[in-house]
């Protein structure tokens, strides 16, 4: 049996839950998958989740796990998978599982892959993953006892490749008793912070500079590529880190997500964080002195070679 | 205050990577290392707070003997002193495994507040920080730009996706793992170099059972999902080429 731990927020169901149900039908061939939510007032979400071709819904409603804390989210999941004992756990890689999946695993005794981007079934299975900032990717196999942990790279598995069942899965409510007091942990609700108006998922050509610019005063190279272009300026996470450009301009998983018809990416090696938050747009150039980098990877058209002298030649040639 | 940095060596960004024989890990002896950057942002964070509120920051590394590369790093940035849990077999730990090695040195110190970056620039698990918290018995938090401690509790800023943020409090002892951007790093100065060299590194030796979890069976450079058109020549040959192929082929401009 296989559980996928689905995502919610204030009854909302997060899309990359069907991204790990596919990865769980995937990895399951004929055995049952089982999938838990866990919150406050989730039954909606559970009815939604039971379109899927899965053997039930598992519900945890509790006022206590109303705002997601970890410690709430570690005491819920672990009771449910002591109660149905599964041979894999199945989770998308979401900032909220990144915050509890750990715990849980160090509290169960068993081994986490996190950011699997391809199950091979063949010798374990393996799962895939990359290394080392996107340069390598890694077969892992989990050793030792079930139940063994899976979190899944957003975007990595479709979400219309979940199969639906004939008729809706049957949701229950899990078993679990929740001691709000051992709950450490108090949640705010979350908010945005002001920003200024730009809307980076509007443009329709979006130039993006990364750490290859070296220095604060060279974007304004960036700048005036990007003008070339009539396109919009983004950055990698790194630069706006420095503070060389405001994080309202940043693309990738912490920042916004982007699919314009052109992105053209200076300097930027890819990782993966990054390409999270630009691989659909529709042509992708890229510009990096080495390459090796793993933005070529994604890339229609590619440019091994010094940004400083090829942005200036680009500049040129479209004012010509 | 008492706080701890867990701090990790991790290959160059320069790097360029070549496998072993084997083709399951990386060949170590063509490797420069360096800080992991996400850490060095956990360290200015552990300085800052220590600055504000008195104490001393203890930086934590699990290793063999070249990790000592970087705690002299963090010594001469201004940490106070270190521990290091020294280990061949802790070369290419994964993160369970490199929390369940520092865990019992950590816990004889009982720091109030433990820090860490949010992931390796290695292997990028991004569980280290959560696995020690679960093994100290500490309560934690994840991806966390802002910190402000009052008397034995701290309310802290952790980062969700797309923009958005949510405040969490908690009791300390705890454990954050920080992300980076939180804070502008300073540089060792010579004066904190020099100083480095007189302060402690205590070593201590990690639990004789280690968990072996994950099993890398093998290592690779990534396949290509897209077929890259790849464009030569001078910068200027290589522009007009390039901007030739987005208005004619891709319809780009």
């Amino acid at each position: 049996m296989i559980l996928v731990i689905a995502e919610q927020r204030d009854g909302r169901l997060n899309r990359a839950s069907w991204e790990a149900i596919a990865a769980a039908q995937e990895l399951a061939g004929a055995e049952p998958v089982t999938v838990a939510v866990a919150g406050r007032g989730v039954n909606a979400v559970a009815a939604d989740l039971a379109a899927a071709a899965v053997a039930r819904v598992l519900t945890v409603d509790d006022a206590a796990l109303a705002a997601y804390t970890a410690d709430g989210f570690v005491q819920a999941f672990r009771q449910v998978i002591d109660a149905v004992s599964p041979a894999y756990v199945v989770f998308p890689h979401t900032y909220q599982t990144r915050d509890f999946a750990p715990a849980l695993a160090a509290r169960l005794g068993r081994p986490l892959v996190t950011d699997v981007i391809g199950i091979k079934a063949d010798g374990g299975p393996a799962f895939s993953r990359p290394m080392f900032q996107g340069k390598l990717v890694a077969d892992v196999v989990l050793q030792g006892p079930a139940p063994h942990l899976v979190s899944v790279q957003i975007g990595a598995f479709r979400a219309d490749a979940v199969k639906k069942g004939a008729a809706p899965a049957a949701v229950e409510a899990a078993a679990v008793t929740i001691d709000a007091a051992a709950i450490r942990q108090q949640a705010e609700a979350p908010f945005q912070e002001a920003r200024q108006a730009v809307d980076l998922s509007q443009a329709e050509r979006i130039v993006a500079v990364g750490r290859g610019i070296k220095q604060q005063d060279n974007v304004a190279l960036a700048e005036r590529l990007a003008a070339a272009f009539g396109a919009e300026l983004a950055a990698s996470r790194p630069i706006c880190d420095n503070g060389w450009l405001p994080m309202e301009r940043q693309i990738g998983s912490s920042g916004q997500t982007v699919a314009p018809k052109l992105y053209v990416a200076l300097g930027i090696s890819g990782a993966i964080q990054h390409l999270v938050g630009m691989k659909g747009a529709r042509t992708i150039v890229a510009v990096n002195k080495d390459p090796e980098a793993p933005i070529f990877e994604v890339a229609d058209y590619g440019i091994a070679g010094d940004l400083f002298e090829v942005a200036p030649a680009i500049i040129a040639e479209l004012q010509k | 205050m008492k706080i701890a940095v867990c701090i990790k060596q991790v290959p160059t960004r320069e790097w360029q990577p070549r496998l072993n024989d084997t083709g399951t890990w990386i060949r170590e002896q063509d490797v420069s290392y360096e800080m992991n950057e996400p850490d060095a942002y956990a360290l200015e964070e552990g300085l800052r707070l220590r600055e504000k509120h008195g104490g001393e920051v203890v930086v934590c590394s699990a290793g063999p003997a070249r990790v000592q590369q970087v705690i002299r790093e963090a010594l001469a940035r201004g940490a106070d002193r270190a521990v290091h849990v020294e280990d061949d077999r802790l070369a290419a730990a994964d993160a369970y495994t490199a929390a369940v090695a520092l865990a019992p040195a950590m816990a004889e110190e009982k720091f109030d507040l433990v820090l860490t970056g949010l992931q390796s620039d290695d292997q990028g698990h991004a569980q280290f920080g959560p696995v020690l918290a679960a093994t100290l018995g500490v309560p934690h938090s994840t991806i966390i730009m802002a910190v402000e401690i009052d008397g034995a509790r701290m309310r802290v800023k952790r980062e969700l996706e797309g923009g958005w943020f949510q405040h969490v409090t908690m009791p300390l002892p705890a454990l954050l793992t920080i992300q980076s951007g939180i804070n502008q790093l300073r540089y060792a100065t010579l004066k904190g170099i020099m100083a480095a060299k007189k302060k402690e590194i205590r070593k201590a030796a990690p639990p004789a059972d280690l968990p072996a979890g994950l099993k890398v069976s093998a290592l690779y450079v990534p396949q290509k999902t897209k077929q890259t058109v790849m464009i030569g020549g001078s910068a200027a040959e290589a522009a007009a080429e390039l901007v030739r192929r987005l208005r004619e082929e891709a319809r780009a401009l």
